[in-house]
């Protein structure tokens, strides 16, 4: 028998686990290493951070990216403005007899859909859920860089259970929701980040056989996005004094 | 001898333990590496993945221009975390208690194993789901739990067919990765009871049968107890970062009521905002995707959403010997992107098995053995830090930047230098071949000798090429047993007379080809 196949690491009798391992992570920094120590203040922070000009970008070159991206993973995407919403919405619900909204998502939004809503009130069970088509649900931030919905637990987005089982999810994505990268849809999910967030870029897949990509493991099989971008600008001329309203991107929450 | 001696009193950094630990193969690299290469289908299929995830990767880390600046950020960050170590996890406990989780910690394996296994007995638990978590895998916990009669199925499509076959896991990324659609459709034929036998082996109806047979056991989770691991824990929030492709991490954790997460105590991440530099590394680096499709966040418990109960298992066994070497303290650094798996040309051919351990490929050959210590030659993990040609590869595509080649050349030497201290004398192959040659070559004489008598000795094959060398060449015994060498028409040194004739002009290379033909190989070089 060799030496390994016996020893067995000591343990300090008396001393709880957590003071041995803190003592053992002390006793093992005592030796230093050549470079300085890195402080917090030593991160070079040089990559393209949420303050940087890109941020601010045309916001329909922003979208534009954001479609490609997903598009890319095959999402199915589909772009409307605030009044043609109902309809891409019905659109992109179709097939499904059955879909479960959160509680807060307008009821605008079905306003052209003809199946069974369930309004989430946190009773369903996941045998129930798994029966519903589909899932209707808001966001809080897209990240256009990577094509990647964030959505927070709360009335919009919903609890992550309902998201999770019907084989359909639908997001609407509002304009001033999206921004450009990773850093500020990070910086934006900080504003509250101990609320459960799921990050979705693209259905469920894996690559496990043979790496073939095979999509709809076990989250949901198909995910329909639905941007709901600004009016198109009117033609310059009549209006001179008429208000700003396209929202830019970066600004609002 | 499992205490690395620091030369203080008190508490010492422990290896880990080696009884529950899947850390050390029985066997030394070059002994299952050979065994590994006789398997074709294995070698073909691992060429195929490793070529595939490599392309990938390297075609979406060329969109961000930033990633070298993304790549001093992490590596920087991953420094932060192991300098103040102590205090960060100090930091994380306060963060998850004070979101309504639990904090354990478990010395080694077995602890570990203790305080899961207790956890699940007491919620009268007989069956539980995992989410793919190395950390579970290196501490033997389904072994663990099936001591104590309760059953882990493997919720990830590759965890599940290795569950399945019996089998142990060959890759980080894609533990199946051994087994091709053939092998794979036989597995499920044979151990899913309720399966269609005229199922065939396309990849999209082997995933359906997998979506089928687990979402039976996912839609049961009410009452249960899921175990996962953790990619990222944030000190300041407490948050835990889970990175998946499936949807089966979703699933274990927001369905049951109880959930368990592994966690070795180097992955944390100093702040919230962090998390912007290393969900930009990880997912290119690992997948090759921009990014994963999905990555759950979350924070102890939340009232109304995913479990009720959180227990956090900071796990050491062995974390804190390695963090005691300041030159190899770094390979706590990884997050487990396998990147450097996927361009090592060593693994590219053995695969993953031949590390006997959890972590294979370069980060293993650096990661296991300072885990586990080097106990002598027969240590099985003591070949690991030679399984490796230092090309260098593996330092290029680390998101972390750990410097792999440097720290497998620190553990040979100190694996050497233990070797001496143990038996005081010169031993092996390479020792006695290096006195040969140093002998030999501070003689300008001897040296023209053996080399002028080495062609004489006329190893040299048809092809042209060096073949096995008989042992009286003194310089290298056995270098030649596996490697043919071009032969050359001229010495070094005979060429470099002939160049110093000619006036210092290059002399035509003896090979004849002039450096006019090979314009890159000033790179090459
Ligand atoms: S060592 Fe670096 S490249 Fe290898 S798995 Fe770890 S993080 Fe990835």
């Amino acid at each position: 028998m060799s030496a390994w196949q016996d020893a067995r690491p000591s343990r300090v009798a008396g001393m709880s686990a957590r003071d041995e391992i803190l003592a053992r992570l002390r006793s093992a920094l005592e030796v230093p290493r050549r470079d300085e120590v890195t402080e917090p203040g030593d991160v070079p922070r040089t990559y393209q951070r949420a303050d940087d000009r890109a941020e601010g970008s045309d916001p329909a070159k922003i979208r534009q990216l954001l479609v490609k991206r997903l598009e890319d993973y095959t999402a199915t995407v589909h772009r409307t403005t605030e009044a043609g919403l109902p309809e891409a919405v019905a659109a992109a619900l179709e097939g499904a007899a059955s879909v479960i909204v959160p509680p807060g998502v307008p009821e605008a939004w079905l306003a052209s859909s003809d199946l069974s809503v369930t309004r989430d009130d946190g009773t369903a069970g996941p045998r129930a859920l798994d029966r519903i088509d589909a899932v209707l649900t808001g966001c809080h931030t897209a990240i256009a860089t990577t094509g990647t919905i964030m959505l927070r637990s709360d009335d919009l987005s919903g609890r992550r259970a309902i998201s999770l089982l019907p084989d359909l999810h639908v997001i609407v994505v509002q304009a001033d929701q999206i921004v450009l990268g990773v850093p500020r849809g990070i910086e934006r999910m900080g504003e509250d980040p101990t609320a459960p967030w799921t990050m979705i870029s693209g259905p469920s897949a894996t690559s496990d056989i043979e790496l073939s990509r095979v999509e709809g493991v076990h989250g949901p099989r198909r995910l329909h996005i639905v941007i709901v971008e600004p009016e198109p600008e009117p033609e310059p001329g009549p209006a001179p004094d008429a208000p700003k309203t396209a929202p830019t991107s970066q600004e609002t929450s | 001898m499992s205490t690395v001696h620091l030369g203080m009193p008190g508490v010492r950094p422990q290896h880990a333990s080696p009884g529950s630990s899947h850390l050390r193969g029985d066997r030394s690299f070059p002994a299952k590496a050979r065994t590994e290469l006789a398997n074709p289908v294995l070698r073909q299929n691992l060429q195929h993945a490793t070529s595939t995830i490599q392309a990938k990767r390297a075609s979406v880390v060329r969109e961000v221009r930033d990633w070298q600046k993304l790549r001093d950020a992490g590596s920087a960050l991953k420094w932060q975390v192991t300098d103040h170590l102590p205090e960060m996890l100090v930091q994380l406990e306060e963060s998850v208690q004070a979101a309504g989780g639990t904090v354990h910690w478990a010395r080694d394996a077995e602890e570990a194993g203790e305080i899961v296994t207790r956890l699940v007995l007491e919620r009268g638990q007989q069956e539980v789901l995992k989410v793919k978590s190395m950390a579970t895998q290196e501490i033997g916990l389904n072994e663990t739990l099936a001591h104590a009669g309760v059953h882990a199925i493997e919720s990830d499509l590759a965890e599940l067919i290795v569950q399945l076959a019996g089998d142990t896991p060959s890759h980080i990324l894609v533990p199946a990765i051994h087994r091709n659609r053939a092998e794979i459709r036989e597995i499920f034929l044979r151990t899913m009871p309720d399966l269609d036998p005229s199922i065939t082996d396309d990849p999209a109806e082997l995933a359906g049968a997998a979506r089928r047979f687990l979402r039976e056991k996912f839609l049961d989770m009410s009452g249960s107890v899921a175990i996962s691991g953790g990619n990222f824990a944030v000190a300041d929030t407490g948050t835990v970062a889970v990175v998946e492709s499936e949807g089966n991490g979703r699933m274990c954790l927001t369905l049951p009521r109880t959930l368990i997460t592994v966690l070795g105590i180097e992955k944390i991440v100093p702040s919230f905002q962090d998390l912007e530099v290393f969900l930009q590394l990880l997912p290119r680096s690992s997948t090759g995707e921009r990014m994963n499709p999905y990555t759950t966040l979350f924070t102890g418990v939340a009232e109304g959403d995913g479990p009720q109960e959180f227990h956090l298992v900071l796990l050491d066994n062995g974390r804190s010997a390695v963090l005691a070497d300041p030159e190899g303290r770094s390979a706590l650094h990884c997050i487990r992107c396998s990147a450097c798996l996927n361009v090592c040309p060593v693994y590219e051919r053995t695969g993953g098995h031949a590390y006997g351990s959890t972590y294979p490929g370069p980060i293993g050959a650096i990661l296991s053995p300072q885990m586990t210590g080097v106990t002598g030659p027969d240590d099985p993990n003591a070949s690991l830090p030679y399984a490796s040609s230092l090309c260098g590869a593996c330092y290029d595509v680390c998101p972390v930047k750990i410097d792999i080649p440097s720290i497998l050349v620190h553990l040979r030497a100190k694996e050497v230098d233990q070797r001496r201290e143990a038996s005081g004398q010169f031993h092996g192959t390479w020792d006695v071949a290096m006195r040969g040659a140093s002998k030999l070559m501070s003689s300008p004489r001897a040296y023209d000798a053996a080399v002028r008598a080495s062609s004489a000795l006329g190893a040299v094959k048809r092809t042209g090429n060096i073949g096995k060398l008989p042992s009286a060449l003194p310089l290298i015994p056995g270098w030649t047993d596996h490697r043919d060498l071009p032969v050359p028409r001229q010495s070094f040194r005979s060429w470099w007379k002939d160049r110093e004739r000619h006036g210092g002009a290059p002399a035509p290379r003896p090979d004849g080809d002039g450096p006019e033909d090979s314009p890159a190989s000033g790179e090459d070089a």
